[in-house]
């Protein structure tokens, strides 16, 4: 395995790792205010329908990017109303987003575009090009005749969508918010205990509501992010488990920002080996790609089980707040 | 559980009531890729399609979404009369051998599957054949000596498509690296653009420059990474040299869309047992139109025509991998 082997599974594993991240992401702001939120592949299935028909409709990518957000928002909202407002049990109401979301996207699509519950193929100016920093090279031709900073450079640092940059950045942003300001403090404290903060004379219903819209921006954009600049078009169930797999990270990150980070790394580096390695052959025996296959999985099961000791979710969570009387 | 069964039966039925009240027309059941895979089910629907605007009938389809749905979903068409039942999609050939007894007026035709029995007529294609062709026109356009393959879900009939590939571009430069990948081992990978894209990205790193994908929906991801990365692509199944003209070099034609229609025309009466639709049936080929003119060179076109003319002779054997599971060209 050569240098330029490695770099090209790091940067498959960050274009992997994005979405993780951001659904990660809302994950620990709805979670640290206290509301559980499972529905966040849900969200992103949503958004990623809006994303790729907006775009395709209106020709600009940002439109759909915008309108897959709005379309995150309204059920986070819908969360929010459930299970803030009306006291509802959190998590049936994201299992219950998560279903309204895989058949609404479907059908909708079916609606609009009747091609089977996907939308069209969406040309370039629809989609997040990679953003080439100055003096990156482009093609993988051209990067394999650079020496190893320029191909660090040109392969791992330069060449990914904006949305992948943008999610890197919302990770120092959540944590000086939650850690160096006053809403965040308010926030966790809303995750820990909510009657301290009645008490104090803050808004328990408000900051949890603000939680659960922020968690609806990110799943927006990491649903944009997956049918608008990983792949061109939506297509039935394109998240494919990524919420969850995301909660998992969270509990591994133990619901801060940057161990975040790097359990979202982690797992999309666990895929990004699956996809490269499907055929080793050691000596006569062949390991079968159904093995490589499952392996982030597995590893998956083995962090959780036995690496992640000891997690504490925030007190409060998954229960509704009531005011004493 | 003979309740739980009729319980299962009646809510199937439930569900296709949706389907329309139509007898003793011809109906399609169309795989997971869905109808509009750009791809195999497309080239089906667009069979049926054809038979409906020259006749002016109308035919039943019905759109599956979940394994468990296939055999309902066949005997619901053969119940309300439906007749002949064309499928596509080598997964219905185990569901179909349960079936067909049961009802022995009825005709199936399954594509890309055999099933034995005296009511079945099964259409096979000699994917291997076209895939040579598609495989020799690679590794002439190949500048870098490797070529690749993505294939969707991992099966037998999959691999006669690697196996095809790999012998044509090794028919032209006995040198040549054939990288091969398939997309999964569950249905999904026929329906994966993003896994489909990474592991094309992953080959074009190991040198590739032209890439075959044979994956069904998948393939529309490996089609657009491959013009991002700006090396060829070759579709499959329908043609689709239009979806990324100057990328996509050419498409593996397999005429599904010719199996449905003469089905349907045909109609009840069409004969059954097994049919090979290979090179001299025109039902495989490579696709040359406006799009990948200036892509194909006279030269190629020759070669490979010459070799088209030498396998439908029998001079050119093209090994099948389902014959024997192995494949005389190493594939990486």
């Amino acid at each position: 395995m050569d240098f330029l082997t490695i770099l090209q599974i790091l940067d498959s594993t960050v274009r992997l790792a994005t979405p993780l991240l951001l659904a990660c992401l809302a994950g620990l702001w709805s979670e640290r205010a206290g509301i559980f939120d499972i529905g966040l592949e849900g969200k992103m299935l949503v958004a990623a329908f809006f994303a790729a028909a907006i775009a395709y409709t209106s020709g600009s990518v940002w439109v759909g990017l915008l309108a897959g957000i709005a379309a995150s928002m309204v059920l986070a909202l819908l969360h929010g109303l459930a299970s803030i407002t009306f006291r509802g049990n959190q998590l049936i109401s994201g299992v219950a987003i998560n279903f309204l979301a895989a058949g609404l996207a479907v059908v909708i699509a079916q609606t609009w575009f009747a091609q089977g519950g996907r939308t069209p193929q969406l040309s370039s100016d629809a989609r997040f090009a990679n953003i080439e920093l100055p003096g990156a090279a482009t093609r993988i031709r051209d990067i394999a005749q650079q020496g190893p900073l320029g191909q660090t450079y040109s392969e791992l640092i330069s060449g990914h969508s904006i949305l992948v940059y943008l999610a890197l950045a919302c990770v120092p942003l959540t944590w000086w918010v939650l850690y160096r300001t006053r809403f965040g403090l308010r926030l966790r404290a809303v995750g820990e205990n909510p009657a301290a903060v009645d008490t104090a004379g803050v808004s328990v219903v408000g900051l949890r509501f603000a939680a659960v819209l922020i968690a609806g921006v990110l799943c927006g954009i990491a649903g944009a992010y997956l049918s608008t600049a990983l792949s061109s078009g939506f297509v039935k169930d394109m998240s494919a488990g990524r919420g969850f797999i995301a909660l998992a990270a969270l509990i591994f990150a133990k619901w801060r920002p940057w161990y975040a980070l790097s359990a979202c790394l982690l797992f999309g580096f666990f895929d990004a080996v699956g996809n490269r390695y499907q055929n080793i052959q050691l000596g006569e025996f062949i390991v079968p790609v159904q093995f490589m296959q499952a392996l982030p999985y597995i590893l998956v099961v083995i962090v959780l089980a036995g690496l992640v000791g000891k997690a504490i979710p925030p007190r409060a969570g998954g229960e509704p707040y009531v005011k004493e009387r | 559980m003979t309740m739980k069964t009729t319980l299962m039966g009646a809510a199937a039925a439930l569900a296709m009531t949706a389907t329309g009240a139509l007898a003793d027309g011809p109906a399609i059941i169309f795989d997971l890729g869905g109808k509009f895979d750009r791809s195999f089910n497309e080239a089906a629907f667009n069979g049926a399609e054809l038979w409906a605007s020259e006749t002016g009938g109308t035919y039943r389809e019905i759109e599956l979404t979940s394994d468990a749905q296939r055999e309902q979903a066949m005997r619901r068409l053969a119940e309300a009369g439906a007749n002949p039942i064309v499928m596509a999609g080598f997964s219905q050939a185990t569901p179909l051998s349960v079936v067909a007894p049961d009802y022995p007026d009825t005709t199936f035709v399954i594509i890309d599957g055999v099933v034995d029995a005296p009511n079945v007529r099964s259409v096979i294609f000699s994917e291997h054949e076209g895939s040579y062709l598609v495989g020799m026109l690679a590794a002439m356009a190949s500048e870098t000596g490797t070529v690749s393959f993505v294939g969707g879900m991992d099966i037998p009939l999959i691999s006669r498509f690697a196996c095809g590939y790999a012998q044509g571009a090794a028919a032209v430069n006995g040198d040549i690296k054939v990288i091969a990948n398939m997309t999964g081992t569950t249905p999904s990978a026929w329906n994966d653009p993003v896994r489909g894209g990474e592991l094309t990205r992953g080959q074009i790193a190991q040198g590739s420059d032209v890439v075959f994908a044979a994956a069904g929906g998948t393939g529309l991801g490996v089609l657009q990474v491959a013009t991002d990365e700006g090396i060829f692509s070759i579709g499959v199944d329908s043609n689709q040299n239009y979806l990324h003209p100057g990328s996509v070099l050419t498409s593996m034609l397999k005429r599904v869309d010719v199996a449905v229609h003469d089905a349907f025309t045909t109609g009840a009466e069409v004969a059954t047992g097994i049919h090979v639709f290979g090179l001299a049936e025109e039902g495989v080929g490579y696709a040359l139109d406006e799009n990948n003119a200036e892509l194909i060179t006279a030269e190629m076109q020759a070669a490979v025509d010459t070799a088209r003319a030498a396998i439908i002779a029998g001079e050119i054997k093209v090994h099948n991998f389902t014959d024997d599971g192995t494949c005389p060209v190493q594939m990486q």
